[in-house]
């Protein structure tokens, strides 16, 4: 890598990263997308892949579920939020938390939400958010929410999710998903 | 140093520093402003506001700060002297190297520990945003002490002086230094956050790369368990501090946008200067000792982390995927899973199918 190398990132940055603050969630972390598919019901085409995710204040899971533009169902924060019921089959996205261990891993919004059968029954797979500064407990989330729902944990990524992880992410997703059905 | 964001902190008011010049008067979200840095201790200010865990305006606040203390770990519980045979093993190039990686860390940990994090609390939000960050004030000073703990198990005295003195002449190190002490020192409190997740996320990498690459061949296998940890924290204080940042934007209201735009700018060229430097602090280092590759490799996993960097901020990533592209042996040493390839996607995660049995003891789960 020379000098040039810094040109070039900052030329892909197109004169400004995009903001944050653009399209952070706050102000509409709590809306009425806890209860509401962000999309119209007429998007989810029988070919499309769904996603229910959860995404805390900090934002990043939302950031990337944004970016793969799929139909999504937000999770809600606050327990003493309405209970939220999946009605079609889905890929849940999911933050990993915790300093690693297994306890605490998986949001307890996650848990909620998996502990209602009728909710359990429609997971097709998982998706992890994570850091790999976290060494082996690496979107632990991910593992454990697949071994107890033995789904497949299809793949994680890295904070709001880099512009290759977003494509490999879509492009499977689209590929996988129809032959779930 | 010119205040980014604008507005400047109003230094010495004592009340109202909660937000410092971002938010507006009179909008500083509830709780916060006066109960943040000693503003009631000011004569006629308002009254010394306690702490009270038990009213909590972030749930962030409280959920970092057990994430931090649960995390909590001293260098004693790290056995570093199993290393010493490994450690006989290493070329003396490769045994200066690893010194002078050592004391950059510890200079830059001590920057963090002493100035930094502690630089962040007179703009908290919140007065449990106030705890967290002397939480990790105090961290960064188990950090610097650790490396101490590595010098002294490992090291002649001579050896570790000649590092430290080393670490007092070398130009890019000390320019890194002088880089983000000039934006703690400024009165402009987003730049400082911004300043700290560069240097929390950022700047250590340079010298986190070598241990990780020892490990990768089985050498100083325990020095790179007690680095793991601090690079677990590193992710935890980033996070956050990247967190506050964005609240910080958030509160601007209806100037949002535009000090977005601002400080995106300000992000970018901080970054690219910072990234500059670095290319050369790396060279500074691994240059004599070689090889070639394991310079590229370096300057690879900067990048890497300087697209870490910038998303805690909020930012998306600048650099692309043949940039970043760390060897497999360096990422496998940092997180085994990291690689790319053991996607699912790619057909060769078949052992995801059906992932290997988790014990969960949470008694939160129904099933």
């Amino acid at each position: 890598m020379n000098h040039h190398d810094a040109d070039g990132a900052r030329e892909r940055a197109g004169g400004g990263a995009q903001r944050p603050g653009a399209d952070t969630p706050t102000g509409r972390a709590a809306a009425g997308g806890a209860s509401e598919p962000d999309s119209a019901p007429q998007a989810h085409g029988r070919g499309r892949p769904e996603l229910v995710y959860y995404s805390s204040t900090s934002g990043n899971t939302e950031r990337f579920v944004r970016k793969l533009g799929f139909p999504a169902l937000r999770l809600p924060l606050r327990a003493g939020d309405p209970e939220v019921l999946a009605e079609r089959p889905y890929v849940l996205v999911t933050p990993t938390y915790g300093g690693g261990s297994v306890k605490g891993a998986v949001p307890k919004a996650v848990i909620r939400f998996l502990n209602n059968p009728a909710n359990r029954a429609l997971i097709r797979g998982v998706i992890a958010g994570g850091n790999t500064n976290f060494g082996e407990a690496y979107g632990l989330a991910g593992k454990i929410v697949a071994a107890k729902c033995h789904v497949p944990h299809l793949c994680t990524f890295e904070l709001l999710g880099t512009e290759r992880e977003v494509v490999a992410v879509r492009d499977g997703l689209e590929e996988w998903w129809p032959r779930q059905q | 140093m010119r205040a980014v964001s604008g507005v400047e902190a109003e230094a010495g008011t004592g009340a109202g520093t909660g937000g410092g010049g971002i938010v507006p008067a009179g909008t500083a979200p509830s709780g916060g402003g006066a109960g943040t840095g000693a503003g009631g201790i000011v004569p006629g200010g308002r009254p010394v506001e306690a702490i009270d865990w038990n009213r909590i305006q972030d749930p962030k606040d409280q959920e970092v700060w057990d994430r931090l203390t649960g995390n909590f770990w001293l260098p004693e519980k790290v056995p570093l002297s199993n290393d010493l045979p490994s450690w006989a093993t290493l070329r003396p190039e490769e045994q200066t190297l690893t010194n002078r990686v050592f004391a950059g860390l510890t200079l830059l940990d001590t920057i963090q520990g002493t100035v930094g994090a502690v630089s962040l609390i007179p703009d908290a939000l919140t007065p449990h945003e106030e705890a967290v960050y002397t939480n990790i004030a105090f961290m960064e000073s188990v950090h610097a002490k650790s490396y101490s703990s590595i010098f002294s198990t490992l090291c002649s005295s001579a050896e570790i002086d000649e590092a430290f003195a080393w670490s007092r002449e070398n130009a890019p190190l000390q320019r890194k230094a002088e880089i983000v002490l000039g934006h703690y020192r400024g009165d402009d409190p987003l730049a400082r956050k911004a300043a700290s997740v560069m240097l929390e996320s950022f700047l250590f990498y340079s010298g986190f790369y070598l241990p990780l690459h020892f490990a990768s061949r089985a050498k100083l296998t325990n020095t790179a368990d007690l680095i793991r940890l601090i690079i677990r924290d590193e992710a935890v204080h980033g996070y956050y501090i990247g967190y506050k940042f964005q609240r910080g934007l958030a509160a601007a209201g209806a100037a949002r946008e535009e000090l977005a735009a601002r400080l995106g700018d300000f992000a970018l060229d901080l970054m690219m200067d910072l990234y500059q430097n670095e290319l050369d602090y790396t060279r500074s280092l691994y240059g004599p000792v070689g090889p070639e590759s394991l310079v590229a490799d370096v300057e690879r996993f900067l990048a890497y982390n300087a697209n870490k960097a910038l998303m805690n901020l909020g930012f998306e990533a600048v650099f692309g995927a043949d940039q970043t592209a760390v060897s497999p042996a360096i990422l496998a040493s940092l997180a085994p899973d990291a690689d790319e390839n053991h996607d699912f996607f790619s057909g060769s995660g078949s052992s995801y199918v059906i992932a290997r049995s988790v014990e969960t003891e949470d008694e939160d789960w129904d099933f």
